[in-house]
């Protein structure tokens, strides 16, 4: 099948080498925890990386991200920095969230990567919220609020597709749907399964996408960014996808078929674009080797730094609990905001 | 001084704050156009118009969750649950993630965002409209909880709470709403965890907040015709306690009584008493004596509903068996 794109060869390269860098850094995460420098709930993104890579790519940097508790791909891909994500894993200071977050807990402000969070769609009331932040302000931001396929049976997802479209806030709900939540397959959990039909409840458009494929997610979710930043408000999307791995690194992945897994490694996303793109001439066998060699040295020192980093002090666990307190300055002038200090 | 209700003078509050910055706004159910289920929010909808007093659905996790997320992107919401009782449905957004945000992530993100929200008892409203949840709220770090019982102290509180970068529940009383008293004009705020001596008094303490305080006065000047002096201790702020105010009174009066009208198992008064043993057990005379609901789901009924509710007699036989 041909390449249908506009993209240069140098953007298809960066998709490539984003996904590239995902796999490895997930691959390279599993041995770390297997090594015991890791420790807590790790979930990995194996197998999902058409979704991150293809999504946020047609965002810009000022757009925020939002996510769940399987966001290291999606941290990875808004352009948080991996020596930083991995010594979050590590739970040392130089860590994005300082030691403090963990896996789970991912946060970037200065990437506009507002934090990964472990409560299954809690996330999505949050994005209505910075959405709503845009249209008050009047900017001309979108929020794409990333969650899994269980995310659509919490309440918290129908009350905030609700809102959202009520309000006609910039949020793009890009569902994941890798087919299961923790253990329990999407048929046997959601009575309507196809994801993207929710939508119809709220009035809000709905796209249903192959998440094995980075361009087809990168131009629906295109499309659902151009629909928010002309101010028509929210949109669902539905990519389907596949993870490799487990739900955690505690989970043996009991659950599932062989002859299902064989097929979605079939549509792997990382190997199907690296042969379109050497088969089309498109790039070298050359210039594929070096991405590769790029990679593994990216992950390489990431991980010497996240080994080489301090711990987080003692002394510093009862700190920024809470914001100093506004009566200890009294009469504050009105706040700039927090994310536009101009 | 301009004399107000506690309704009027929180109205006054959310007026003044909203003039002064732009980027505070509210939201809740019926907030505008109703003008407010307590009429709180009557007359804002009209001054700040709709994108300033925002009605919502009844869904108390998004109403919450947004109010988070605007905060997190830079405004200052001021979010109002009808009443207390509703707040449960949005207990994820106000624990997991309200209260987490801040720490979690490193101090990258605020969360400014004031909880608005009624709770109180003693109107036949019932076992799931009669409750006081501040014990739920308090045990959370991450969360300030201020609890005002006069019209004062609500707009001075609530002025503050609005200024402040943190996560706070701001819990009313559905009883006093009505409630007269004089407010300070237009600059007037009042700090964060500092309660206040509301009657000063030699022989015991009484220590209440919001609509149990009304308990502590009336039992108070009972006290005072047996010719025991108590002093009263206001809350106010409930997370964080001010204990340098509660000891330099059990310093003077040397007995204790905490008055709330919450359950007793668990109840903020149980905090209290261990922090007092702690840092000023040689300070008592007595043991510490607490007067509270009685562990009960709220009856319909009135003389039900009126025993299970501390009373000011039940506060003056606490003290007179003290030692």
């Amino acid at each position: 099948m041909k390449l249908e794109t506009q993209l240069t060869t140098t953007e298809l390269l960066n998709l490539y080498q984003k996904m590239l860098l995902i796999r490895e850094f997930e691959e390279k995460a599993a041995q770390m925890y297997t090594q015991g420098k890791i420790s807590g709930f790790t979930h990995l993104y194996i197998g999902q990386e058409a979704v991150a890579v293809g999504a946020i790519s047609a965002i810009l940097d000022h757009d925020y991200v939002i996510t769940a508790y399987r966001e290291h791909g999606q941290a990875l891909a808004k352009g948080c920095d991996p020596k930083e994500i991995m010594a979050e894993l590590f739970g040392k200071a130089t860590g994005v969230s300082g030691g403090r977050g963990g896996s789970m807990h991912l946060c970037d402000i200065e990437h506009r990567f507002m934090g990964g969070f472990a409560i299954v769609a809690g996330q999505l009331p949050l994005a209505v919220g910075l959405g709503l932040s845009i249209t008050y302000k009047k900017e001309n931001d979108v929020v794409l609020c990333l969650f899994g396929d269980g995310a659509v049976n919490e309440g918290a997802f129908h009350e905030s597709l609700n809102l959202a479209k009520l309000w006609d806030l910039p949020v793009i709900f890009l569902c994941e749907n890798n087919q299961y939540a923790m253990g329990t397959a999407v048929s046997r959990a959601t009575s309507l399964t196809n994801i993207a039909q929710h939508a119809c409840s709220y009035e809000i458009p709905s796209h249903r996408v192959n998440g094995m494929d980075v361009l087809a997610v990168r131009e629906t979710v295109e499309h659902a960014v151009r629909y928010a930043r002309a101010g028509h408000g929210p949109s669902l999307i539905e990519a389907l996808t596949y993870r490799y791995r487990g739900h955690s690194m505690a989970d043996p992945l009991k659950y599932r078929a062989a002859q299902e897994e064989e097929i979605w490694q079939e549509r792997d996303p990382i190997p199907n674009l690296a042969q379109k793109l050497i088969e089309q001439n498109i790039t070298t066998q050359q210039a594929m080797d070096q991405i590769q060699q790029e990679v593994t040295q990216i992950l390489e020192s990431a991980v010497a730094f996240a080994e080489e980093s301090p711990e987080p002090p003692l002394d510093s666990l009862m700190t920024r609990i809470y914001e100093p307190f506004s009566n200890q300055n009294p009469a504050p002038p009105p706040k700039k905001s927090l994310l536009n200090p101009q | 001084m301009p004399e107000l209700t506690y309704r009027d003078a929180l109205n006054e509050a959310l007026r003044e704050e909203m003039e002064r910055d732009e980027n505070v706004f509210i939201l809740g159910e019926d907030v505008g156009f109703y003008q407010g289920s307590y009429k709180v929010s009557r007359g804002l909808l009209s001054e700040f118009g709709a994108e300033r007093v925002k009605d919502t659905p009844i869904a108390e996790e998004v109403i919450i969750g947004s109010a988070i997320g605007a905060a997190m992107g830079g405004l200052r919401p001021v979010a109002e649950l009808m009443t207390v009782n509703f707040s449960l449905l949005a207990m994820d957004q106000i624990i997991n993630h309200a209260a987490k945000i801040h720490y979690m992530f490193n101090g990258q993100i605020k969360v400014p965002l004031v909880i608005r929200t009624p709770q109180g008892s003693g109107k036949q409203l019932g076992a799931q409209h009669s409750q006081q949840f501040e014990t739920y709220f308090v045990h959370c770090p991450g969360l300030i909880v201020i609890a005002p019982a006069t019209p004062a102290d609500a707009k001075g509180l609530l002025k503050t709470a609005i200024r402040d970068d943190n996560p706070i529940v701001f819990l009313e009383n559905q009883n006093l709403y009505g409630m007269k008293g004089e407010v300070p004009g237009h600059d007037f705020t009042l700090p964060i965890g500092k309660a206040t001596v509301f009657k000063e008094g030699q022989d015991v303490t009484l220590i209440a907040y919001s609509n149990s305080l009304y308990i502590a006065q009336q039992a108070a000047s009972e006290l005072n015709k047996k010719g025991i002096s108590a002093e009263i201790i206001d809350l106010r702020t409930l997370q964080p306690l001010d204990m340098e105010t509660i000891l330099a009174s059990v310093e003077k009066t040397h007995r204790v009584v905490i008055v709330s009208e919450a359950w007793k198992t668990g109840n903020i008064a149980a905090e209290i008493a261990m922090r007092i043993q702690e840092a000023g057990f040689d300070l008592l005379d007595a043991p510490i004596q607490r007067v509270t609901a009685k562990d009960v789901p709220m009856p319909y009924n009135k003389h039900l509903e009126q025993a299970a509710l501390p009373h000011a007699a039940d506060v003056v036989d606490t003290v007179m068996a003290m030692a």
